[in-house]
């Protein structure tokens, strides 16, 4: 089976400064797969990579075409979705235009108003303040809206930088139970980057393990879980 | 008290001018964070245009309509050639690129068209506006015209997806991005319909100021004036705004004694000076708090 998202030697920089030293992974289709590490490993920097929002090196290849040279939007409209670190909510606009514009992309009219009732299945909470301001949305309520956003574009893939960050556990499992559910339901392959590994690793099927730059340690998810020592090394719980 | 009548009617004519132009800096400003100071000039060239065609034998409303769209073209090949390639580069060097806009446009208006005052009609007409001595048609129609755009502005960006797409390009370019925007594409979008913004406001006043290659230099000011206090982050402020000089500036000619014609300008200056020290971000402006 060939991989959905192929990454081979990766490099990235920030003006003078390496991040990353020649990272390669791969993701299969359908599947849940999550990049863990500490602060400042280059979880991020790897997700900006893909959408062309650092400068970089390396082959990334999406469904057997390059994506180098691509702007971010036209990476965007091949069907990668990415929900950013922090959200990238449009606060001064109200959460169903929010929605909206996560369907910018698309023109099938009538499907967007029944995904946006979709999005409001999932995620009850969007309903009740679909006229609201998204900025005087809770943080939970905002990454949910920054995941069904993402959704409305219909992804074959969707990269999400750390969905946990600043939300309460109950929250994050809540929400995490969603990513599971549209991962099995809506056959969207994930790569979900996290710094909460336990959790993460409950939820994904693949996980790899990034340190300064470089892939250490790449699986099973449910295997790397119960390695005490990858787990004490790498994982830190 | 027919006076004071008289002179906010009339400020909210010559008012519904500054909108536009502060509407339309501040359409820029938002797309790409600078001052356009050139704006006055595109619309003192548009007019120039709309005139041309007009000598030409074109009728009024044709000839507003074609230079409408010849201007939003123009607005769009500025940003395309100039402003594009300078996007990364520091203020300054876009500070300079606007003033050599500035200077180039003036002069080539001037060469073409040299720099004797001119004649420009209205179609409105200058007679009592419904029998009223308290204003004239041409401003009543200026004031018509200026509110059916912005009503039709609005419109647009409310409930188009193109509207839709531009205000999310403006608020949040990299979350615009992520969502399949154009980004590059909205802002020389914005620069167009700046640029045709303008091209109204300098057809409707060029019969107030006649029409000449500097010409919006005063108007251009005002609108500043306007963009400052209405807050240079919301167009519906720059729009009050405008409306607000207008009949500011009327009325302090009026009543405060030897302020008179001369003396308006320094207003709308002092009135720029004054909003800055007191209330950075305007009336309706939101104030940008940066973390550190």
């Amino acid at each position: 089976m060939t991989a959905m998202l192929n990454v081979k030697d990766l490099r990235a920089y920030y003006g003078q400064v390496q991040a990353l030293h020649g990272l390669s992974f791969a993701l299969n289709e359908g599947s849940l797969t999550t990049l863990l590490g500490a602060n400042g490993a280059g979880k991020t920097t790897t997700l900006r990579a893909i959408c062309n929002m650092v400068r970089s090196t390396g082959a990334i290849e999406f469904e057997g075409k390059p994506l180098s040279g691509k702007s971010t939007e036209n990476v965007v409209r091949l069907g990668i979705a990415h929900v950013p670190q922090g959200r990238g909510t449009f606060t001064t606009m109200t959460v169903e235009e929010n929605l909206q514009l996560g369907a910018i992309t698309r023109n099938d009219k009538k499907n967007i108003v029944s995904d946006i009732e979709r999005m409001y299945d999932h995620f009850p909470v969007l309903k009740e303040r679909h006229t609201q301001q998204a900025g005087t949305l809770s943080g939970g309520e905002q990454q949910m809206l920054a995941v069904a956003r993402a959704l409305m574009l219909r992804p074959r893939l969707m990269l999400l930088d750390e969905p946990s960050f600043g939300l309460a556990p109950l929250i994050v499992r809540d929400l995490f139970k969603i990513l599971g559910k549209i991962n099995r339901e809506d056959k969207v392959t994930i790569l979900v980057v996290e710094q909460n590994a336990q959790l993460a690793l409950e939820l994904a099927d693949q996980a790899y393990v990034i340190e300064t730059g470089k892939i250490v340690m790449s699986g099973n998810a449910k295997e790397i879980a119960s390695n005490e020592d990858v787990r004490k090394s790498y994982l830190g719980y | 008290m027919e006076l004071f009548t008289n002179q906010v009617l009339a400020g909210i004519a010559t008012g519904a001018i500054y909108a536009c132009m502060a509407l339309a800096v501040v359409m820029i400003y938002q797309a790409i964070d600078h001052l356009n100071f050139a704006q006055g000039e595109m619309a003192m060239f548009s007019t120039f245009i709309s005139w041309q065609l007009m000598q030409w034998g074109v009728p009024y409303w044709w000839s507003f309509l074609l230079t409408l769209a010849i201007s939003f073209a123009g607005g769009i090949l500025i940003e395309r050639l100039l402003f594009k390639p300078l996007a990364k580069a520091p203020v300054l060097t876009n500070v300079a690129g606007f003033i050599a806009l500035f200077a180039i446009v003036n002069s080539v208006a001037g060469l073409t068209w040299d720099f004797t005052i001119k004649q420009y009609p209205t179609p409105f007409g200058s007679a009592p506006f419904l029998g009223s001595q308290l204003i004239s048609t041409h401003q009543a129609g200026m004031i018509g015209v200026t509110l059916l755009m912005l009503v039709g502005l609005y419109l647009f960006f409310q409930f188009t997806r193109i509207g839709l797409a531009m205000r999310a390009a403006a608020a949040l370019p990299e979350s615009a991005r992520l969502v399949g925007v154009n980004t590059s594409w909205m802002i020389a979008l914005g620069w167009g319909m700046a640029s045709a913004i303008g091209a109204v406001a300098g057809i409707l006043i060029a019969p107030v100021v006649f029409l000449e290659p500097n010409m919006m230099g005063g108007v251009l000011v005002y609108g500043f004036a306007a963009a400052v206090l209405g807050g240079l982050s919301s167009p519906l402020g720059a729009v009050i705004g405008g409306f607000l000089v207008g009949v500011f500036e009327n009325l302090a000619g009026t009543y405060i004694p030897g302020v008179g014609n001369e003396l308006k300008l320094p207003i709308a200056l002092a009135l720029i000076i004054t909003v800055l020290v007191f209330k950075p971000a305007g009336l309706f402006g939101r104030a940008i708090v940066k973390r550190v």
